[in-house]
C-alpha cells in the first residue's frame, strides 16, 4: 500500500461517495488509486466548481464534502470554492496535490503554498509531510470539519508522500486533538435563564439562521415555536429551518427581507437568535438591537457570541442539543395578541410589485416554480437579483433551500445543485435557479452534468445585464451604468443544443405554469430561460 | 484603549505562529509585542500576547484565538496575579569619559554589561516594561546604536491555574 491508497481508505472509512474535483501530476497517485475504488470520482470543468460541488453535497447530506485537486493552479483555482464553504460554515474536506516535498520552498512548476494561501478560509490545514501521519491526518480533518462550527479543511499532500509505502493501515477510531473540544451541550443554568424570560416575555420571537439547518434542528426548532407559540424569521441562510407558508413563519429578515419581517423583529420583547451572526446583511445596526428588547444569542460557535452585538444570555451549544433540553422542561406560554399583530403585518405589508407583462416577472414565477417543484425538492438559488426574488418568493415545504449568504458567490448554483443531485440521487428534484451573469460563471458544468449523467434542472433568468449592479448604480450612481451590460452572451437554446440538452424559453407570464409542469416532469437535465425585464428592481 | 497580557499555551505544530499572527492581522487587531517559546512539555509552545484594543476587541481576541485548532488555552495574565519580565539588549556609543556614566545607569538598574568595546557598551537588562522604559529614557543623553527588546514573557502567581499536560 502507498499514501493515496491509504487516503482512499480513509475516504471509504468516512464513507465518502463522490469525489468532485480535477486531477494534475501532482495528485495522479491519488487519482491512481481511486480506480480501485466504488468511490466516484466526478470531473468537473474548473476546480472552484469542484468546491462548491462538495458543498452542496456536504449540506444535503449532513456529510462532509470531499474534492481533490492538483498543486499549484488547481489548488489556487479553488480557494473561492472553500472561502464560500467557510463563509456558510459547509464541512468540507479539500485534498490538494503538493509538488516533492524535497522540493518544497524552492518555486519549482505548479508549486504553491496553498496552506498558506488559504489560511484565513478554513477551520485547519494539514501539509503532510510523513506517509504515516495519513490516517490520524483525515480522521482529525474529517472530525474537524463537521464538528462544532463546521467549515472546510485542507490537506496537502506532496507527491512522494503519496508515492510512499505504507505497510500498515489502521484508521483510528476516535479522534485525540488535545486542543480542539468544541461545546456541544448548552449550559443548564442558561437554559433556565431562557425559559424564566420566555415565561414572562409578552412578544418573544426567533430569528433561525444557517445553523439551525447545520445542525439539522428544523424539527425542534418547528416544535418549539408550535408548542410555545414563538413566531419564527429567518436569515437567508436560514430559509427552509421552517416551511415557507407554516402559519409561525414570517419570513426572511434583512435589508433584502421582508418588511414585516423586519418589523416583527423590532417589536418584539424578546429576540431568540440561533444559529444566525447577526451579519450585516441580516440586521443593519447590531448595536440598536438590544434597546428595546432582550437578546439570547444561540451559537455553536462561542466567538459570534457578543461580536457583533452583545446579548443578555448567551448560550453556547448545539440548536438541536439545546431544542432539545428546552423542550424536556415544563413550562407553557401563550401570545395570541402578538402573533395575530404579526399576522395582520403579514398580510397588510407584503411588498407589492408592478411587473411588466411584456416579461417573465421573476417573483411570481419563482413563486409558481417552487410550488410546482416536488414537496421535498432541493431548491439552488445563485447570487444576484436573482437570489433576492428567490428568497422571498420561494415555497420552501419538506425539501432544502441552498444559496450562499456568506460569501455571496456568483455561479455558486450550478455545480451546488451537481453536487447535491449525485448525493441524493435520480428520485430527488434539484433545481438550480441563476441568473445569465451567474449562469455564464458555471455553464461549462454542464459537461460534467452530461458526462456522470448528474440531471438537474436549470432556469436561467435572462435580462442580459448584471441586474444587482445595475440596480446599486440606479440608485448609488443616478443611473450611471457601468460594465454591467452583458450582450455577447450565448444563444442558450444554440448552446442547450450544443450540449444535448432539451431548451425551453419562457417570454412572459402567459401559460407559465403549464411550461413548468412540461419542464420538471421531463426526465433527465433541462435548460429553461426566462426572459425578464431589465430594468426591474428587487426593491 | 487598554492592555492586555495574554498566555496562550499551543501545541507545537508547523506554521502555529504564523496562524496566530495571521489571525491578528487579518482582523486587524493590535499585536504591541510577542514571545514564544517551548514549555517543558516538547510537544507545547508557550506564547505571551500584549494586545491593545477596546474590551470589546480583547474579548473577540480572546474568543477568536481560543477557536484555532492548536490553541489549548488561552488566559489574561492579570496584572495583580502574575509577573512578567522583558529582556532588553542596547548597544549605547561610548567614549572613554562617558563609560563611567553608563556603567553607574546601568549598576542602579542592576544590569549587566555584556560587551565592551573602545567606542561602544552593550548592556543586558531585565525587568517589567516600566523599569525598562525608564532604563532607556536615562540613556537619552547618550547615542543608542543599537536596542533590541524581546518583548514581555510573563507566568500567573502561584499553582492554582496551572493547565496540566494530559
Amino acid at each position: 500500500m502507498i499514501g493515496a491508497d491509504a487516503i482512499i481508505k480513509c475516504l471509504e472509512e468516512e464513507g465518502v461517495k463522490a469525489v468532485f474535483g480535477y486531477p494534475g501530476v501532482a495528485i495522479c497517485p491519488f487519482y491512481n488509486s481511486i480506480l480501485h475504488s466504488d468511490i466516484e470520482s466526478i470531473l468537473v470543468r474548473t476546480e472552484q466548481n469542484a468546491g462548491h460541488a462538495a458543498s452542496g453535497y456536504a449540506r444535503v447530506t449532513g456529510e462532509v464534502g470531499v474534492c481533490a485537486v492538483t498543486s499549484g493552479p488547481g489548488a489556487t483555482n479553488l480557494i473561492t470554492g472553500i472561502a464560500t464553504a467557510f463563509a456558510d460554515s459547509i464541512p468540507m474536506v479539500a485534498i490538494t496535490g503538493q509538488v516533492n516535498s524535497s522540493l518544497l520552498g524552492s518555486d519549482v512548476f505548479q508549486e504553491a503554498d496553498i496552506t498558506g494561501a488559504v489560511e484565513s478560509f478554513v477551520k485547519y490545514s494539514y501539509l503532510i509531510k510523513d506517509v504515516q501521519d495519513i490516517p490520524r491526518v483525515f480522521k482529525e480533518a474529517f472530525y474537524i470539519a463537521n464538528s462544532g462550527r463546521k467549515g472546510p479543511v485542507l490537506i496537502d499532500v506532496p507527491i512522494d508522500v503519496q508515492n510512499a509505502p505504507l505497510k500498515h493501515f489502521k484508521y483510528p477510531e476516535e479522534v485525540n486533538l488535545r486542543t480542539y473540544k468544541p461545546t456541544v451541550k448548552g449550559h443548564a443554568v442558561q437554559i433556565k435563564k431562557v425559559i424564566k424570560e420566555l415565561e414572562n416575555a409578552k412578544r418573544p420571537i426567533i430569528c433561525a439562521g444557517g445553523g439551525v439547518l447545520l445542525s439539522d434542528a428544523q424539527e425542534e426548532l418547528r416544535t418549539f415555536a408550535e408548542k410555545y407559540h414563538i413566531p419564527v424569521v429567518s436569515t437567508m441562510m436560514g430559509i427552509g429551518v421552517m416551511p415557507s407558508r407554516h402559519p409561525m413563519y414570517f419570513g426572511m429578515v434583512g435589508n433584502n427581507g421582508k418588511p414585516y419581517a423586519n418589523r416583527a423583529m423590532n417589536e418584539s420583547d424578546m429576540l431568540i437568535m440561533v444559529g444566525a451572526r447577526v451579519a450585516d446583511r441580516a440586521i443593519a445596526q447590531p448595536d440598536l438591537i438590544t434597546e428595546n428588547k432582550l437578546l439570547v444569542h444561540i451559537d455553536v460557535d462561542p466567538a459570534e457570541i457578543g461580536k457583533n452585538c452583545g446579548p443578555h444570555i448567551p448560550l453556547v451549544g448545539d440548536a438541536k442539543h439545546i431544542f432539545e433540553d428546552i423542550l424536556n422542561q415544563e413550562f407553557s406560554c401563550e401570545h395570541p395578541e402578538w402573533i395575530a399583530r404579526l399576522q395582520e403585518y403579514r398580510d397588510s405589508m407584503a411588498p407589492k410589485r408592478n411587473p411588466d407583462p411584456k416579461y417573465v416577472d421573476p417573483a411570481k414565477f419563482i413563486e409558481i416554480l417552487s410550488e410546482k417543484m416536488e414537496d421535498d425538492a432541493i431548491y439552488v438559488a445563485d447570487v444576484g437579483q436573482n437570489q433576492i426574488w428567490s428568497c422571498g418568493y420561494v415555497n420552501v415545504r419538506k425539501g432544502r433551500f441552498l444559496t450562499t449568504g456568506g460569501m455571496g458567490t456568483m455561479g455558486y448554483s450550478i455545480p451546488a445543485a451537481m453536487g447535491a443531485k449525485r448525493a441524493l440521487g435520480k428520485d430527488r428534484q434539484v433545481v438550480a435557479v441563476c441568473g445569465d451573469g451567474s449562469f455564464q460563471m458555471s455553464m461549462m458544468e454542464f459537461a460534467t452534468i452530461r458526462q456522470h449523467n448528474i440531471p438537474i434542472k436549470v432556469i436561467v433568468l435572462k435580462n442580459t445585464v448584471l441586474g444587482m449592479v445595475r440596480e446599486y448604480q440606479h440608485y448609488t450612481y443616478h443611473d450611471q451604468y457601468s460594465v454591467i451590460d452583458l450582450s455577447g452572451s450565448p444563444d442558450l437554446e444554440k448552446l442547450a443544443m450544443a450540449y444535448d440538452i432539451p431548451f425551453t424559453r419562457v417570454f412572459n407570464m402567459e401559460n407559465v405554469e403549464q411550461k413548468i409542469e412540461n419542464f420538471l416532469k421531463e426526465d433527465g437535465t433541462g435548460l429553461m430561460e426566462c426572459i425578464i425585464d431589465p430594468s426591474d428592481l428587487v426593491k | 484603549m487598554h492592555k492586555k497580557v495574554f498566555q496562550l499555551l499551543v501545541d507545537n505544530t508547523s506554521g502555529v505562529l504564523s496562524r496566530i499572527s495571521g489571525l491578528f492581522s487579518r482582523r486587524g487587531y493590535n499585536i504591541e509585542s510577542i514571545t514564544a517559546g517551548t514549555t517543558a512539555d516538547p510537544r507545547f509552545t508557550r506564547i505571551t500576547i500584549v494586545a491593545s484594543g477596546d474590551d470589546l476587541i480583547l474579548e473577540q481576541i480572546e474568543k477568536q484565538v481560543r477557536k484555532l485548532v492548536d490553541v489549548r488555552s488561552i488566559k489574561e495574565l492579570e496584572p495583580e496575579n502574575s509577573v512578567y519580565r522583558e529582556l532588553l539588549l542596547i548597544k549605547v556609543e561610548t567614549t572613554a569619559e562617558q563609560r563611567a556614566g553608563v556603567i553607574s545607569v546601568a549598576d542602579i538598574f542592576r544590569a549587566k554589561i555584556i560587551d565592551v568595546s573602545p567606542d561602544s557598551l552593550i548592556i543586558e537588562l531585565t525587568g517589567n516594561q516600566a523599569k525598562i522604559d525608564a532604563f532607556i529614557g536615562l540613556l537619552d543623553g547618550y547615542t543608542i546604536l543599537e536596542l533590541a527588546r524581546t518583548g514581555i514573557a510573563g507566568l500567573t502567581r502561584g499553582a492554582d491555574d496551572v493547565v496540566w499536560f494530559e
